[in-house]
């Protein structure tokens, strides 16, 4: 039972930057590099050796990094973006190689680092079965087999035979999940890909995880949702800036994450390289005040609350979303900016600045955390984790004074009682 | 000598399943083998990308797979009137249309194999992003699913061959030896090309190019008796040379039985294979990354 199935030693990955750039081509891009094209290949020619080994121009997303996994063990990979954790599972899952080191598993793989890879659109439920299925490596009797289960699971049973083009959203999800459910591997590596669906769907897919891990199995899980880390991992390994920080009980990581995203708030925002997006606007501060007409210092319940984004630039249909959630890391609320109402107003005197604006903040007293994503143009400009935490303080909503209740819910709702005395 | 041989040759051994199944993952230096058994153990899945490259060539279009008929056709109709009517191009003494269409028959199959696996990589980048399995197995379904065209434009060859009245000899049971070089020397180019094209996109610029010149480097349009010998077996290192004359030899019965050309082309279309898979191996690893 306690034999190691994974072992990896000294496992480390090399990007090379430009490499990193060209995988983001827009056809201006096409168009420079069609004309600088003779140049570059005889950069590339003279550089030769296969890979362009010039230190400068390379980063490495993993450095040394080792670890045992026992059999029957779920192990949590955490850490922000950019810490190596997809990087880990896809050398693991051997869609690319290890610059240095070495790994050894033991046991039949099954990876699912995104569902539905290799669905086409113009085949039906019922051919996209079998292709994914062989793409993620059954056999054709083995989908034969579970057939009925697949479908069942994904509740398509009617539209099995419809092109997939046809489906929404949710039965695309459904069935693209059911086919990897299915897969019944030794060893499951897993990434991320409870991130998508709603939130029926994703209870499901977390149900099947359990079930998954329950059997015995051996699973490796990347996620940033620390409360399915929280419950469904007996172990957690967090990653930094390539190399294992980490690696303990679940709950242990997940407090060295949490703490390690605090103290990087204390640093300006532009200097934090763990981000996403193309970077054309950047989130450059953000401030959360209890609102201009308070003069409280504190966000407290019931009180006003204000989050004002200082960008480094505007373009049209520039739009911000962010996302509080617990200490637990457990999501609670979420603000579009690009969602409008006949409330929001219009200020130029605010430059490159967006400001939310919370009448009565409806949070218990406690520790939050904010997530931010910015974007123009339906592009995804910058993407922060972490980018701001705050304290509320106990007050009261509309007089009802609210105090801090652990495991009692985080979010307090105006109401009022009527009683018979 | 054809391409089923050379893959069952190295995989004559049934799979073994070994339990427990044991991965070791490291980096690998320099050149790596073919490892056509994991080719093998995925046949499946082989099966299944060209099954889905059949079924979803002609969807949402409203000719279909009239479309594998057409592309030849109209340009045997072109070919005729220019080379045939104007320019009077001499044709072994069989009538021009059927000349031509004997050789754009398999030209076509070549021509639309290779664009079609020039492209397969980067079409497939997101499988490459995210799924583990033999690379090889995208160009090799991406030129298999062009057979089914090839049969249909095939039929209507041998309606062609039976309006004009052409008695076909007992040669013609060697077509499928030509059409295995074809594949052989399409898929060769196709792996090198597709490999490159992970890297440099100005591959999908070249690759319609390179077809042009190609198609007028290889006796479609008119016969390769214009060459005399020495000439003509060299002319052959071009592997689309001998299985162009291959199929007028095996069908129209054109008195120039191919022989050295035909040896000449297929030592060509190998040695391209062979150069490529290796190629297309050894810049594998890289591919996840850089597409």
């Amino acid at each position: 039972m306690s034999e190691v199935v994974i072992r990896v030693e000294g496992l480390s990955k090399r990007f090379s930057i430009n490499a990193r750039q060209e995988s983001y081509q827009t056809l201006r891009d096409t168009i420079t590099t069609a004309a600088l094209a003779p140049f570059r290949a005889v950069k590339s020619l003279a550089a030769a050796n296969g890979n362009q080994e010039t230190d400068e121009e390379s980063i490495w997303a993993l450095k040394d990094v080792s670890f045992e996994v026992k059999n029957g063990e779920v192990v949590g990979l955490i850490g922000r973006n950019g810490a190596g954790k997809s990087t880990l599972l896809k050398i693991l899952a051997r869609v690319t190689e290890p610059t240095e080191g070495y790994a050894r598993i033991v046991g039949k793989i099954g990876s699912l680092l995104e569902v539905g890879v290799g669905f086409h659109l113009e085949l039906s439920g019922r051919e996209n079965i079998f292709l994914n299925g062989a793409i993620l490596g059954m056999k054709r009797a083995d989908i034969k087999q579970r057939f009925d289960a697949i479908v069942s699971f994904a509740e398509i049973e009617k539209f099995i035979d419809t092109p997939v083009k046809h489906y929404s959203s949710g039965m695309y999800l459904r069935l693209a999940f059911a086919v990897a459910a299915h897969l019944e591997p030794e060893i499951l590596l897993v990434d991320e890909v409870l991130a998508v669906g709603d939130a029926a769907f994703q209870k499901k897919c977390i149900g099947k995880m359990e079930e998954v891990a329950g059997e015995g199995r051996t699973v490796l899980f990347v996620s940033h949702n620390m409360a399915a880390v929280q419950s469904l991992c007996t172990r957690g390994i967090f990653l930094h800036n390539g190399t294992v920080f980490t690696d303990a009980t679940a709950s242990a990581s997940i407090s060295a994450y949490l703490r390690m995203l605090e103290q990087s708030v204390t640093q300006d925002l532009l200097e934090r390289s763990d981000r996403r997006g193309r970077g054309q606007i950047r989130l450059a501060r953000l401030e959360i005040s209890t609102g201009a007409n308070d003069h409280a210092l504190t966000l407290a319940t019931g009180r006003p609350a204000a989050f004002v984004f200082h960008l480094t630039g505007t373009a049209p249909k520039t739009s911000c979303i962010f996302t509080i959630y617990d200490d637990f890391g457990q999501p609670l609320a979420t603000f579009n900016s690009a969602v409008r109402s006949p409330d929001d107003s219009r200020d130029e005197s605010l430059g490159n600045s967006l400001v939310c604006n919370i009448d009565e903040l409806p949070l218990v007293p406690g520790r939050y955390r904010i997530n931010v994503a910015i974007s123009a143009d339906g592009e995804l400009q910058d993407h922060l984790e972490g980018a701001a935490f705050f304290e509320v303080e106990q007050g009261a909503i509309r007089g009802r004074p609210v105090i801090r209740g652990k495991g009692y819910g985080r979010i307090c709702l105006q109401h009022h009682w009527t009683s018979p005395s | 000598m054809c391409l089923l041989c050379f893959f069952v040759a190295y995989d004559i051994q049934p799979v073994m399943t070994i339990s427990p199944q044991v991965v070791v993952i490291k980096p690998s230096k320099g050149w790596v083998s073919l490892n056509l058994r994991t080719l093998w153990e995925y046949r499946e899945l082989l099966y299944f990308l060209t099954w889905r490259d059949i079924k979803v060539r002609y969807k949402q279009t409203a000719l279909g797979a009239v479309w594998a008929i057409l592309q030849p056709m109209a340009t045997m109709l072109i070919f005729s009137l220019f080379f045939g009517r104007l320019v009077k191009v001499p044709s072994d003494g069989i009538p021009y249309p059927i000349f031509a269409f004997a050789a754009l028959v398999p030209w076509t199959f070549f021509a639309n194999g290779l664009n079609q696996s020039s492209n397969s990589l980067i079409a497939s980048a997101n499988l490459l992003k995210k799924v583990y399995f033999p690379r090889l197995a995208i160009p090799i379904a991406t030129v298999l699913a062009g057979v089914v065209d090839f049969v249909l434009a095939f039929v209507v060859l041998l309606l062609l061959i039976a309006y004009y009245r052409i008695t076909p000899t007992i040669n013609i049971v060697w077509t499928p030896l030509f059409l295995a070089l074809a594949f052989i020397t399409s898929l060769g180019v196709g792996l090198w090309m597709s490999a490159l094209n992970v890297k440099y996109r100005d591959v999908r610029y070249v690759v319609p190019f390179l077809i042009q010149i190609w198609l007028f480097a290889t006796p479609v349009a008119y016969p390769s008796s214009l060459l005399s010998q020495p000439w003509r077996t060299i002319y052959g290192l071009n592997p689309m040379v001998g299985v162009v004359e291959g199929f007028r030899w095996a069908l129209l019965g054109t008195n120039t039985a191919p022989g050295l050309m035909v040896v000449a082309s297929s030592i060509a279309a190998l040695l391209i294979l062979i150069t490529g898979a290796f190629y297309f191996r050894y810049m594998e690893k890289t591919f996840a990354d850089v597409v």
